[in-house]
């Protein structure tokens, strides 16, 4: 089994065998991989980046070149048990209406993101004065992806502001898991699995 | 890398007649057809490759007329993306065509070629005559159909109408329905041809004069469409040819082909009445106006392909801008509606519409990848 980021890999363990799975921002792949090979799912994968779609079909996975801000909406109504959405929420135009979609298009939604109110940015932010640069986000504040800096805390709120159930969460600290006590100071990323 | 050896051109006379669109029914079709590579013995190795407007079965081998190499030897051959040492390549001339199988060039019941009476057929019709062939060969599914232009449109159509007969299908700057645009340009094409005196209403069979003044024009303005402005400007900008009489650079304040762009199309129409007939040209432009895939099942695209067992993969490229983008996005929407496995990919490549023949390596990973899983 290939050493999969520990929040695919959790994703993965808790995907139901025999699935429909949507994963958006797919990237090379490695998630469908992994779920087709252990969990004879059906998955299916969206990405922004054409090499990474074309590496995708090379090792034999069906992924389509899309814009999630704007291609998702394509997609029917429950054509997904599950759609997936890793590390991808943050950079959304509109990360509200991106849930939205997930939720309209899978029965149930994998949400991973990482915690920007982890206590090693907030020192960072409180004691500098600038905006963190950490291992799991190593990209200055001018050409990051991320516009949409969001908290354990403030995902629960969007989540309950919109009836989104929790039917689980996962937190991890470096490469592991910890538990949900005083996760918004502790994770530094999150995995929810939610639903309707 | 080698080259393939293709079989030498086989015709095949269909053992059915050929029902049409139209209503019409074509008795005694014949279809000119190539092969490359060996059936496996449980004929599960098969690779129909459909051709564009103006090619032809000679896939990966020389042209007999021109002598060039066969129009996708870069993507068909041994070790190729379309690996012939691996698959069994069949690739048919289109009904209508003019290089073997049965055309308006051929003779009719009463001994004269057909000429107009020839009946006007559809992209569904030359699907219907290689689904024939396909019986003949004792394939019942093949590995993949793989089609570029109008290729793509007979790679859908087989997906859409014999659910079952292909396990992918690849389509390649493709629509599933010709565009007013595109029509429009087939329309001057033809207009071109039916102008030229020589056409004599399609009569000119055996009268010693072709159409060839129309049927260039029609090549000119059609390969125009095939290039990007892109591509164009980097080849030829606005460089002038050199005079006959040796000068450099020098308008001749006439209308002789001063600009380089004006010898290459100039080139490209007179070059291709040599191998290629122009009712073939105005039967087989007419063939892809009507093709509209969502038309033929209720208006709705996803139910095209909702009987279908394939799975898909739908190659675009940025600078195609007669097939562009967004008609392959509509084809993979209503695959997504069909819940069928789809791959798609817009691919970055110079050189328009005809990036799916030219050298483009990105094209030949994902072709290579999807067929050989």
């Amino acid at each position: 089994m290939s050493a999969l980021r520990p929040d695919l890999a959790v994703i993965a363990r808790h995907v139901e065998p025999g699935t429909r799975v949507l994963d958006v921002g797919c990237g090379e792949g490695e998630l469908m991989a992994e779920l087709q090979a252990t969990k004879q799912v059906d998955a299916r994968g969206m990405e922004i980046d054409p090499q990474a779609v074309a590496q995708c079909v090379a090792r034999g996975l069906s992924a389509v070149q899309g814009d999630a801000n704007r291609d998702l909406a394509d997609y029917p109504d429950n054509a997904f048990d599950y759609a997936v959405l890793s590390q991808t929420l943050q950079t959304a135009e509109r990360p509200d209406l991106m849930l939205e979609e997930l939720l309209r298009i899978g029965r149930r939604a994998f949400v991973s993101f990482p915690n920007f109110a982890h206590w090693r940015m907030r020192a960072h932010l409180l004691l500098r004065g600038r905006m963190p640069v950490t291992r799991h986000l190593p990209v200055s504040w001018y050409e990051t992806q991320n516009i949409h800096h969001v908290t354990v805390t403030d995902f629960r709120a969007l989540l309950a502001s919109r009836q989104v159930r929790i039917e689980r969460c996962w937190f991890f600290s470096g490469d592991r898991e910890i538990g949900p006590r005083g996760a918004n100071w502790r994770a530094e990323y999150a995995v929810f699995l939610l639903r309707r | 890398m080698a080259s393939a050896r293709a079989q030498p051109t086989t015709c095949m006379a269909l053992a059915e007649p050929l029902a049409l669109d139209s209503g019409q029914v074509l008795h005694g079709v014949t279809v000119a057809y190539e092969t490359y590579g060996t059936l496996a013995a449980d004929r599960g190795n098969a690779i129909l490759v459909p051709h564009a407007l103006t090619g032809d079965q000679h896939l990966a081998s020389p042209h007999p007329i021109t002598g060039k190499p066969g129009w996708w030897h870069r993507m068909v051959g041994p070790g190729k993306p379309i690996d012939t040492s691996r698959f069994f390549v069949i690739c048919a001339n289109v009904v209508g065509g003019c290089m073997g199988s049965t055309g308006p060039a051929s003779a009719a019941p009463d001994g004269a070629p057909f000429a107009m009476r020839f009946p006007v057929i559809t992209i569904r019709d030359m699907v219907r005559s290689q689904v024939a062939l396909l019986d003949r060969l004792g394939i019942a599914r093949l590995h993949a159909v793989v089609g570029g232009s109008m290729g793509g449109m007979q790679a859908l159509s087989l997906a859409a109408n014999f659910p079952g007969r292909a396990a992918r299908v690849l389509g390649i700057a493709t629509s599933a329905r010709h565009s007013a645009q595109n029509i429009a340009f087939h329309e001057v094409g033809r207009q071109a041809i039916m102008a030229d005196p020589a056409w004599q209403g399609g009569e000119y069979y055996g009268s010693g004069r072709t159409p060839d003044k129309g049927l260039s024009v029609a090549r000119m303005a059609a390969h125009i469409t095939y290039l990007s402005e892109a591509g164009l400007t980097d080849k030829f900008g606005r460089r002038l040819q050199d005079r006959p009489d040796g000068s450099k650079g020098a308008k001749s304040f006439g209308f002789d082909a001063d600009f380089q762009v004006e010898s290459y199309l100039r080139h490209q129409g007179i070059s291709f009445t040599d191998r290629f007939d122009a009712n073939s040209y105005l039967y087989i432009t007419r063939a892809m106006d009507y093709f509209d895939l969502a038309e033929e099942h209720g208006g709705r695209l996803a139910n095209a392909f909702a009987g279908t067992d394939a799975r898909f993969c739908v190659i675009s490229f940025d600078t195609d801008w007669l097939y562009p983008t967004s008609e392959s996005r509509s084809i993979v929407h209503a695959l997504n509606a069909a819940a069928a496995p789809v791959s798609f990919v817009e691919l970055s490549a110079p050189f328009g519409h005809d990036s799916f023949l030219l050298d483009v390596p990105a094209l030949d990973r994902v072709v290579a990848g999807f067929l050989g899983q």
